[in-house]
């Protein structure tokens, strides 16, 4: 854990440790003795490195003429939180938002509270947090301009970047009282008045555009991609092909021969877990990045392919059959599946497994990152989710205290979860360490870089087994997950399922079944296995999705009826009484699995499809739900598919149930992309090994949806907007509930299963 | 020394002739609206228009496109077609990370130019070359035809 503890997500850390030290209490639930030094569980943002940080002093600032300025602390990489939350410190702070200018933060979680753009958790966390700021802000106007008129505060009242003297109506510009607010006292928390919210201009509605919007489409906003300084030179790297693997020996007298090719750097070579270290290999520098790469494809270099070296995927998925096909770890148990399974007669019984394949992230903008070093310090321009990690890693390879590192978090072009890690900032460290003091050097992955050396989705066999009689009744289900562990990221030869893994759709399924088992089974990594946008929530619901269509089909009932059965009436249920000590790290009191929220998204997404109705032949639709990142998903998926076999999506039905919705527009963008990025990992994407290396390449034959085949209807269904909830996550949500809504509608469309992804034809 | 018309003016570049104009843009001439996407003509992201045809950047020499008329993103602005289409994109929030949008807009432009009230399934064929790994696609869709319709009043008017 030495080398973890550095790097990882708290999260994880925590998440390891509970499945260690799981514990029964007096009261006889299983609870988690979590981080050894905390005397009490902290749940959420509480729980992050940095935590929340709620000063306005630290997040708003006001000049004279007026202009208000919000800082941004979150990466923004597509879902809108570069907009949203300073939004919502405007809205509170009744800042009118054409006057606002929006300052993204540098990595600096001390300053600002947590920065890992991860988790689905920046409106989750930061919600209430930039309510408060805007608040505080708010009232120490109104403090300011009360002291200025001499008047009770309670006589004034601020709005739209003015404060207004309500029985005199004389006003302040926000600018004219900017100076005198600042040295107001900030408000204590219990003193802080929070807008009701039918007093809310921006938040819940749609007026304001994104910061970013205009810039995006005249080709002016900067991705790390786009950095330039004076004197900057090119760098890509040669990987070792597979994970593990080691330089032998390398020539680059061909390379140096290439005009515009500057030198090339030895990088130090991956040791033990994988972690966030760079893989090795040889890095190209050049003056700019087509040299770098033709500098690249003359080395001449010898590998030592190292341990994983005979990765091969078509054994390894024998190896996961084979693995679920006997009794695994098991992590949540009630009742007796074994007893319930023997006693059944034959023909109640059904099994069935399903496999999902590796899968790259493949954002658009591939990782990249500048970094130059200077007079004791360096300076990073990159995009990445988690920018605080960047800086510690940076620091720890030059050897730097972390306030010596500034890292300028520049626009990510897609992150997914692959730009969690920092190992490409810390490579990029490593050239310029290297170069003369004060280089800056731009290190650009290909894409084939980026597709065969991803921190990739896991690779997985998942098996349910139940018993259902003659009247429909489920009476036991049993999952087998086996699939290679995040774990194993961290901590070199991890095996099985981690409570943060089993808790994302397989154990925590609130099915009204006597006998529950679910088991992990511990099967080896053989490449780097990271987070990808909704993690083992894609295999786990895709295999009990699928399940639960075969079940419903089994007991001749309809399925929207028969998940409403197996899910019984709406109740709010104890995620630890479902063996989850985890809930995504929130509060099981504050974030209950409630089973009628989950019951309102699967109405939505019938309804807005038009469930039951009746389809030509060919034709069909197919659901699916899924609880993820404390949100409530189902997707309906409308099949065409012809006499060849081949599959048309006419069109989507999605549906969230994110508790407050904060800028629907941008939730309605996320059904939207998790649709098609759903639709991706279905129909066309999947990475596979030879001889331990990636067989794939680059978009010819890592396929993801194009707009061709993309469904020209997509329809979004955003459910119960309450403020009274907690925040629920919005970007991964949408992605899991639509490769088994697919499968489903496909049997449909034809009668047969499709258990294995992608699906390319139904044959 | 190759001499390039981009966006109207010209630029003189001091780089072999194979460098693809792509990396002639963005690492010598410092214009990065134009984005590397996947090097392979696969993703779109690097679209540009030569004498006003969508090509791929990341696979055309600079020799190649020597003396010929190339658009970037960046000259957009001040093409009639381009700024309805900048507009539509704007307010249909088509964006979610934007990075590949560049690319989108200049083959939408192109296509609108040629074919100025694209089909559905026009706009497939078209379109089917831009990758956008967070899935805007029915956002680009209705984009394209907001702008074809304003394209077609305006040509009325």
């Amino acid at each position: 854990m030495s080398t973890s503890s550095r790097f990882s997500r708290r999260d994880f850390l925590q998440g390891s440790l509970a499945v260690l030290t799981l514990a029964v209490t007096a009261k006889g639930l299983v609870t988690a003795a979590w981080a050894v030094d905390d005397a009490a569980q902290k749940y959420g943002a509480d729980s992050m490195p940095g935590g929340t940080v709620d000063d306005p002093l630290v997040f708003v600032s006001i000049a004279e003429d007026g202009t208000v300025s919000i800082v941004a602390h979150r990466a923004e990489m597509g879902t809108g939180v570069r907009t949203s939350l300073p939004m919502v410190v405007a809205d509170e702070m009744e800042a009118r938002w054409e006057r606002v200018t929006v300052v993204q933060a540098e990595a600096n979680e001390e300053r600002y509270g947590n920065q890992n753009v991860d988790g689905s958790r920046s409106v989750r966390h930061f919600l209430m947090p930039m309510r408060r700021v805007g608040a505080a802000a708010r009232q120490m106007l109104e403090g300011a301009a009360a002291a200025r008129w001499s008047v009770p505060v309670s006589e004034v009242k601020a709005a739209q970047h003015e404060v207004l003297h309500v029985p005199s109506g004389r006003r302040l510009g926000y600018g004219e009282l900017a100076a005198d607010a600042a040295k107001q006292p900030v408000p204590q928390a219990d003193a802080l008045k929070l807008k009701a919210r039918e007093d809310f201009r921006y938040i819940g509605k749609d007026q304001v555009r994104l910061v970013d919007l205009e810039a995006i489409g005249k080709g002016q906003a900067i991705y790390g991609m786009d950095m330039r300084l004076p004197g900057m030179v090119y760098a890509v790297v040669a990987r070792p092909p597979v994970v593990g693997g080691k330089l032998r020996r390398f020539d680059a007298s061909k390379t140096l021969a290439v005009p515009g090719v500057l030198t090339v750097v030895e990088l130090p070579a991956m040791t033990g877990a994988p972690a966030f270290q760079p893989l090795g290999g040889v890095a190209v520098v050049a003056r700019n990045t087509w040299a770098a790469r033709q500098g690249r494809t003359a080395l001449q270099i010898e590998w030592d392919d190292g341990p994983n070296a005979n990765y091969d995927s078509s054994v390894y998925r024998q190896t996961l059959e084979n693995a679920v096909r006997k009794a695994g770890k098991v992590v949540r148990n009630q009742g007796d599946t074994g007893q319930a399974w023997n006693a059944a007669p034959e023909g109640d019984r059904l099994a069935a497994e399903y496999y999902v394949p590796h899968l790259a992230h493949a954002s658009m903008e591939p990782p990249v990152a500048t970094v130059q070093i200077k007079a004791g310090m360096a300076e990073v321009w990159t995009s990445i989710q988690n920018p605080v990690a960047a800086r510690d890693a940076v620091a720890a390879r030059l050897k730097l205290k972390p306030e010596n590192v500034k890292v300028n978090v520049l626009l990510l072009g897609g992150g997914f979860g692959r730009k969690s890690k920092p190992d490409f900032v810390d490579e990029a460290a490593v050239v310029a360490q290297a170069m003369p003091e004060g280089t800056p050097v731009k290190l650009v992955w290909t894409r084939e870089d980026d597709i065969q050396h991803d921190y990739l989705h896991t690779v997985s066999v998942e098996r349910l087994e139940a018993v259902i009689d003659s009247q429909g009744q489920v009476s036991s289900w049993l999952h087998r997950s086996a699939a290679p562990t995040i774990g194993s990221l961290f901590n070199e030869g991890a095996m099985g399922g981690q409570i943060f893994e089993t808790a994302m759709s397989a154990i925590n399924m609130p099915y009204r079944i006597p006998n529950v088992r679910v088991e992990t089974a511990e099967v080896p990594a053989h490449a780097r296995i990271g987070w990808f946008r909704s993690v083992a929530n894609i295999p786990h619901a895709f295999a009990a999705q699928c399940f639960i269509a075969e079940l419903a089909h089994r007991a001749g009932k309809d399925h929207r009826q028969f998940a409403h059965e197996l899910i019984g009436p709406a109740r709010q249920i104890d995620p630890s009484t479902m063996a989850d000590t985890w809930n995504y790290s929130e509060s099981p009191e504050r974030y209950p699995y409630d089973t009628g929220r989950l019951r309102g998204v699967i109405d939505a997404a019938c309804e807005g499809a038009g469930w039951g109705r009746k389809l030509p032949a060919g034709r069909g639709l197919g659901l699916a739900f899924c609880y993820s990142f404390l949100s409530y998903t189902a997707a309906v998926v409308e099949v065409s598919v012809d006499d060849k076999g081949a599959v048309r999506v006419v069109s989507v039905d999605m549906a969230i149930d994110c508790g407050p919705q904060i800028k629907p527009e941008r939730i309605r963008a996320q059904l939207e992309g998790g649709a098609i990025m759903g639709l991706s990992l279905a129909l066309s994407s999947q990475i596979t090994f030879t001889k331990g290396r990636v067989i794939q390449s680059n978009f010819h034959d890592y396929e993801v949806l194009r707009h061709n085949v993309s469904p020209r209807v997509i329809r979004t269904h955003l459910v119960n907007d309450d403020h009274s909830l907690p925040p629920g996550g919005v970007g991964e949500p949408p992605v899991p509930p639509v490769a088994p809504a697919l499968c489903n509608a496909i049997f449909a469309a034809t009668g047969k299963r499709v258990r294995s992804l992608p699906v390319r034809t139904v044959a | 020394m190759i001499r390039l018309q981009i966006n109207g003016q010209t630029k003189d570049l001091d780089a072999p002739d194979e460098i693809p104009l792509l990396w002639a843009l963005r690492d010598e001439l410092g214009m990065t609206g134009t984005k590397f996407g996947c090097g392979m003509a696969l993703c779109g992201a690097c679209t540009v228009q030569v004498d006003g045809t969508a090509i791929r950047s990341c696979v055309t020499p600079i020799s190649a496109v020597a003396g010929k008329a190339i658009s970037t993103i960046e000259g957009m602005e001040a093409d009639p077609v381009g700024q309805v289409v900048q507009q539509a994109w704007v307010e249909n929030n088509v964006a979610q990370c934007g990075y590949c949008q560049a690319g989108q807009i200049m083959t939408a432009v192109s296509l609108l130019k040629n074919t100025p009230m694209p089909s559905e399934e026009q706009i497939d064929q078209a379109m089917g070359g831009n990758i956008c790994r967070c899935g805007t696609y029915p956002r680009i869709r209705s984009a394209i035809q907001q702008a074809a319709g304003q394209l077609a009043q305006r040509g009325q008017q």
